[in-house]
């Protein structure tokens, strides 16, 4: 406190010195002027006296934390937000009908207390708490989430991440608009606090997805209050209107500025919970971010500066978190024209980049070199590794394309979107390229929309690309190579691939049978080779010591409710 | 005194080689002269000067701080810095002088038309000014992009396009109040053409602000150039500018200061050149101060 | 002055119209919609939200709902919030810009005035160079350089300022009123100082001067009123640029203003919000234009007349 006190006197005395300085000059008539910056400057400053405890410092007395959370919510519904920032505030608000460990992700009970799984690994039974509740104190039942389910995959209802409902029997034909009657989908109330669930396939991943938000269930009575079932203009998740089921309430919300949760009472595991408040603030600028931690404003970021993590390391290492992510940046290739139609040329190109440096001297360690399109650590799952760093061969490739020394290549461009980092990678495997393979490629940066539309038209030889998993199954970054995937982008379609993808591995007849399909189709993905893996992610953030129980885990989820302040902490 | 406004046939000669005289008398333009000729002098032969390319990367090197090898340091992918200076000064010079000749041109013409004129001529010219100002530059950008392809050229017209709004007002108001005064109605009583009159006594005493906000627009034009090329349309990597390495330099002052110290310094200096020759410019050119 | 003032009021409407039609039609060509994003979006879900929007209306009968809703005031729903309106953001928006925007210019007319009126009573003199200079540092160190800069003094190396927020923490306003003043500060120190040896070089300053008023007397009566004449015209489209280019310090400095609102839209491609906030400013644009332009037609008895002749 005594800081910003002692500030204003020495900062007056500064204002006293420019004063002295005008009035020496001799010009009678400006003083008036410079009275007015002193009035200005000194009420400021006044009023800048005032409490000298930082946020952190007031959160960790009251129990409310502080996140930076990088961009204004779209919404809190969870039917229609699609981004990370969204998913953190509403893993804040709801729980799934089934939970998960928060360091592990292994299923653990939720909104359900039990479930039953029948022999054939189809059918699911969830039994729900009886003491499941709104934040108003009304009573969560299975129509609740019956109800939820029909318009989260509803056609009308535009929810971007429907299709992760379509793993229930006869869903994607509703929600495709073929199937018009949602009685006929594999969902059924039993009674009013039990639910059956009948998937299409079997899939051990199934109760992963009950976390996810796209099967979170709304409050059908106020959604129904503030408009019809599928309405997106609606105002139902305004503070005073949205009640929720998670371990916090909506409190406060200003948009582009915060948003603050609140412990919810009537939340069924509420002695758990430690925090009285969450406060978010949506900030963009890292740079930002970082400064604001520095000053004791938050207490963690979404994301650090390339450029200071050797700094933390060296020096405050306990508050520098890097963990495994589950995503892979890669490249791909247009696979429709011409010279990356073929597949040696593919070949050259990627064993020409040296992973290992990119990832230690460009991206400082924070990453890990990735030789195959889905991550490791996925259930068991071990990926082939077919691409690695290999000059020589890469040079043999090219010649044999056609291409001897580089001789002859046709101009083409690697397109990324505007950022520094993939900036900096773009250079330096443009750099790999002309040495190894004597290749010039042109960089195009562009604006992300512009980006976007340019990978979907494939008007493009070589793109950067990022995929971030949904859920933790091999499935999540295989199907990518889909030609009917909307994520696929590179123009690769291979009907044997997708045989594999949609009929072999879904109708696999162990989880084991199940693995080795994927190790097939992997090792076919990656010998024809439309991506080429660059590094898998890992989070980077700040976070400060008094912060306990926010547990590192592979979806980068934020389990709030075993987070707690230490007041000693500084 | 102002007598000597109409006396045609010396003031259309003399008013140059006056000014000539008056600008070598100050020290501080030349000295701004100088300079500017120097860095440009030197981003011209920046083959010659430093032994790298720009594009020249030692990814196990990394940012290094200024040394012998070299002077200004590298940058995180083991570039030299000093050779990134003189070839974005390559860019950054360009950029700034077409782009203000641009806005200098169509901006005086316009706004010395409309204030010249008057009327409803006037009003529909700067309506138009008004119009194209409220417009949203960031998507008219994309739209240019997506149209015409990216291209320098392209840029320098984008850049041109936003900067001659402001000089354009600036002019007109100038025009309005210098036409009214005693010497240019006396000329027109006189019986000299309009074209005479705009020649001989309209630019000649409306230059003095055009020469000011020249030298605050060509650092505009600079640090323009850096949007533009972060939105897609400028120069593309491993090129770069003076605007670019300065915004990348920022990210880091406080890790590698001189990666944002050196191209800072620069500029700064070019721009302090700038005014201290278009100062002295001004002064030179100004038909009045002379007869003090 | 009061037919100028309604004449100018008048064309105020076929160029908002015109503004309004223009961003339209451009937006809706600038490549990626306001649904488009890196998870690719199945072909269903985008025509269920296109619908949700009159997207799926052609082109034109959606422009002349649009102006229809427009003559109402409505500006529409947002595409990127869903239950928000381009009406409460901009409500939300615009005082905090506003109020930046005018502590910005204060700032700027204050250190800027200051600085041009001392240098060009000595023109060339060590008084003109070293106010001069001082002012150039707002031109040489764009926002995005001195917003930093000033944060990491301030607000992290000496602790004595907050390093973000607007009406947060105690202080917070001060770091990013400076920082965009800053930049305007040169721009008013430039004009000032040109504009007053404009006019202190004028017959009847000498005359003044002749008469044997002392020099502070004729800076005031007559100087001062005409050498601020370049900033008056200058402070119109200033007051415009700061409001639609406060982007940069708002994201720097964490400040929830309509800077970010639009900038973003246009990222977004949020096509409603990108009309909305370009017709509110070009509405602010007009209307500033037309002030500096009433306020020198004030302070130059000579445009006077011309003005009140239309």
């Amino acid at each position: 406190m005594s800081k910003s006190c002692s500030l204003s006197s020495s900062a007056c005395s500064v204002f006293a010195f420019i004063q002295h300085r005008y009035m020496t000059m001799h010009f009678s008539f400006l003083s008036w002027h410079a009275k007015g910056v002193l009035i200005l400057c000194a009420t400021l400053l006044l009023s800048s006296c005032g409490s000298g405890e930082s946020r952190v410092e007031s959160g960790n007395r009251d129990g409310v934390l502080h996140i930076g959370n990088f961009a204004e919510p779209q919404t809190l519904d969870p039917h229609i937000h699609t981004g990370v920032p969204e998913n953190h505030i509403s893993m804040a608000l709801f729980e799934g009908l089934v939970s998960a460990h928060p360091k592990t992700l292994q299923p653990i009970p939720g909104m359900a207390e039990r479930w039953e799984v029948s022999e054939d690994g189809k059918t699911y039974r969830f039994y729900i708490r009886k003491n499941a509740k709104w934040s108003d104190g009304v009573s969560i039942t299975a129509e609740d989430y019956r109800w939820s389910w029909e318009r989260a995959s509803s056609p009308m209802m535009g929810n971007q991440y429907a299709y992760m409902l379509y793993i229930i029997k006869n869903v994607e034909a509703w929600g495709n608009g073929t199937l018009k009657d949602f009685d006929q989908v594999g969902v059924r109330v039993i009674d009013e606090h039990t639910l059956e669930v009948e998937l299409e396939n079997p899939a051990p991943y199934f109760l992963n997805l009950l976390n996810h938000h796209s099967f979170y269930a709304v409050p059908r009575h106020v959604v129904l209050a503030h408009g019809k079932m599928t309405d997106q203009y609606t105002q139902w998740v305004r503070p005073g209107n949205i009640v929720s089921n998670g371990p916090f309430m909506l409190k406060d919300w200003k948009i582009y500025h915060q948003l603050t949760v609140e412990k919810n009472p009537n939340y069924w595991d509420a002695d758990t919970v430690k925090l009285n408040e969450i406060t978010f603030y949506p900030v963009e600028n890292y740079s930002t971010e970082e400064r604001m931690f520095r000053a004791g404003q938050i207490h963690k970021t979404e994301d650090i500066p390339l450029d200071k993590i050797p700094y933390y390391r060296a020096n405050e290492p306990e508050k520098f978190r890097n963990n495994p992510y589950l995503g892979t940046y890669y490249y791909q290739f247009n696979v429709t024209r011409p010279p990356f139609n073929d597949v040696r040329v593919r070949r050259a190109f990627a064993l020409a980049i040296d992973r290992k440096t990119i990832a230690k001297d460009i991206m400082y360690g924070v990453v890990d070199p990735s030789y195959s399109i889905t991550p490791p650590g996925l259930s068991g799952y071990n990926p082939p590794k077919l691409v690695s760093f290999d000059p020589k061969e890469a040079k043999r490739l090219l010649a044999e394309a056609g291409y001897p020394e580089g001789k002859g290549f046709p101009e083409v461009d690697l397109l990324y979107n505007t950022n520094e980092s993939h900036r900096k990678i773009a250079v330096a495997v443009q750099q790999m390229w002309k040495n190894i393979l004597n290749v010039s490629v042109g960089l195009t940066n562009q604006e992300w929309k512009v980006y976007i539309d340019s990978r979907n038209r494939l008007d493009y030889d070589i793109a950067r690309a990022g995929w971030i998993g949904d859920y933790v199954d091999p499935m999540n970054f295989l199907d990518l190579g889909l030609s009917s995937n909307g994520n696929n982008r590179s123009g690769y379609n291979v009907p044997e691939y997708d045989q594999m993808i949609l009929k072999t591995i879904p109708e696999a007849s162990s989880p084991e049978q199940r693995l080795e399909e994927f190790y097939k189709a992997e090792t076919r993905f990656m010998t024809d080779l439309p991506f080429v893996p660059i590094y898998n992610y890992k989070t980077k953030y700040l976070v400060h010591p008094s912060v306990k129980g926010l547990h590192p885990n592979y979806l980068d989820y934020y389990y709030f409710k075993y987070v707690s302040l230490e007041k000693e902490g500084n | 005194m102002a007598i000597s406004n109409f006396d045609e046939t010396e003031v259309g000669q003399s008013l140059w080689q006056d000014a000539k005289q008056r600008l070598r008398k100050n020290k501080l333009a030349i000295f701004g002269l100088t300079v500017l000729l120097v860095i440009g002098l030197a981003c011209l032969l920046a083959p010659w000067i430093t032994p790298y390319g720009y594009e020249e990367q030692n990814l196990g090197l990394g940012a290094t701080a200024p040394s012998w090898q070299h002077w200004m340091g590298t940058d995180n992918l083991g570039r030299d810095l000093l050779t990134r200076v003189l070839y974005g000064g390559r860019v950054s010079i360009t950029v700034g002088l077409i782009a203000t000749g641009v806005a200098l041109l169509v901006g005086v013409t316009w706004g010395a038309i409309a204030g010249y004129i008057g009327g409803r001529t006037d009003a529909i010219m700067m309506r138009i000014v008004d119009i194209i100002y409220a417009l949203p530059f960031m998507i008219f950008i994309v739209l240019l992009m997506v149209i015409f392809g990216r291209s320098l050229l392209l840029l320098f017209l984008a850049i041109g396009l936003v900067e001659w709004l402001t000089m354009a007002r600036i002019v007109r108001g100038q025009v309005q109040s210098l036409k009214q005064l005693e010497f240019v109605e006396a000329a027109r009583s006189m019986g000299l053409s309009q074209w005479t009159i705009i020649r001989r006594h309209i630019i000649p005493n409306a230059i003095g602000p055009v020469i000011v906000y020249t030298t605050l627009t060509i650092p505009n034009v600079m640090l323009l150039e850096a949007f533009l090329s972060f939105l897609g349309l400028g120069i593309q990597a491993p090129q770069s500018s003076w605007g670019l390495l300065i915004s990348a330099g920022v990210e880091t002052m406080e890790e590698y200061p001189w990666l944002l110290i050196f191209p800072g310094v620069t500029l700064s200096l070019v721009l302090f050149s700038l005014n201290f020759l278009g100062d002295g410019l001004r002064d030179a050119l100004d038909v009045r101060a002379s007869k003090d | 002055m009061g037919k100028f003032i309604f004449y100018r009021v008048l064309q105020a409407i076929p160029v908002l119209w015109i503004v309004v039609t223009i961003t339209f039609f451009l937006v809706r060509f600038a490549p990626g919609g306001p649904f488009d994003a890196e998870k690719s979006v199945p072909p269903v879900v985008k025509a269920a939200l296109e619908a949700q929007y009159n997207l799926d209306q052609p082109l034109i009968s959606q422009y002349f709902s649009y102006m229809g809703d427009l003559l109402q005031g409505d500006l529409g729903p947002t595409f990127k919030y869903p239950g928000r309106s381009v009406n409460e953001l901009i409500a939300t928006g615009f005082p905090v810009t506003a109020e930046l925007g005018l502590y910005a210019i204060l700032v700027a007319l204050v250190i800027g005035g200051i600085a041009g009126i001392v240098a060009a009573l000595k023109p060339n003199s060590t008084q003109d160079y070293v106010s001069m200079s001082i002012a150039m540092i707002g031109i040489c160190m764009p926002t995005f350089l001195l917003g930093p800069l000033l944060v990491l003094v301030f607000g992290i190396w000496l602790e004595w300022l907050p390093v973000s927020g607007w009406g947060d923490l105690p202080g917070d306003k001060i770091l990013p009123s400076i920082t965009l003043g800053a930049m305007y500060a040169a721009y008013v120190a430039r004009l000032s100082r040109g504009g007053m040896m404009e006019v202190m070089s004028q017959d009847y300053i000498r005359t003044a001067r002749a008469k044997g008023l002392p020099n502070y007397m004729v800076v005031l009566k007559h100087g001062l009123r005409g050498g601020i004449l370049p900033v008056v015209s200058y402070l119109g489209p200033a007051f415009a640029g700061i409001l639609s280019g406060s982007f940069v310090i708002e994201t720097v400095f964490q400040i929830h203003g309509l800077g970010r609102f639009y900038v973003q839209a246009a990222f977004n491609r949020d096509y409603t919000l990108i009309l909305g906030c370009t017709v509110f400013l070009a509405g602010l644009i007009i209307l500033f234009n037309l002030l500096s332009d009433v306020v020198a037609a004030y302070l130059n008895p000579r445009l006077r007349s011309e003005v009140g002749s239309k």
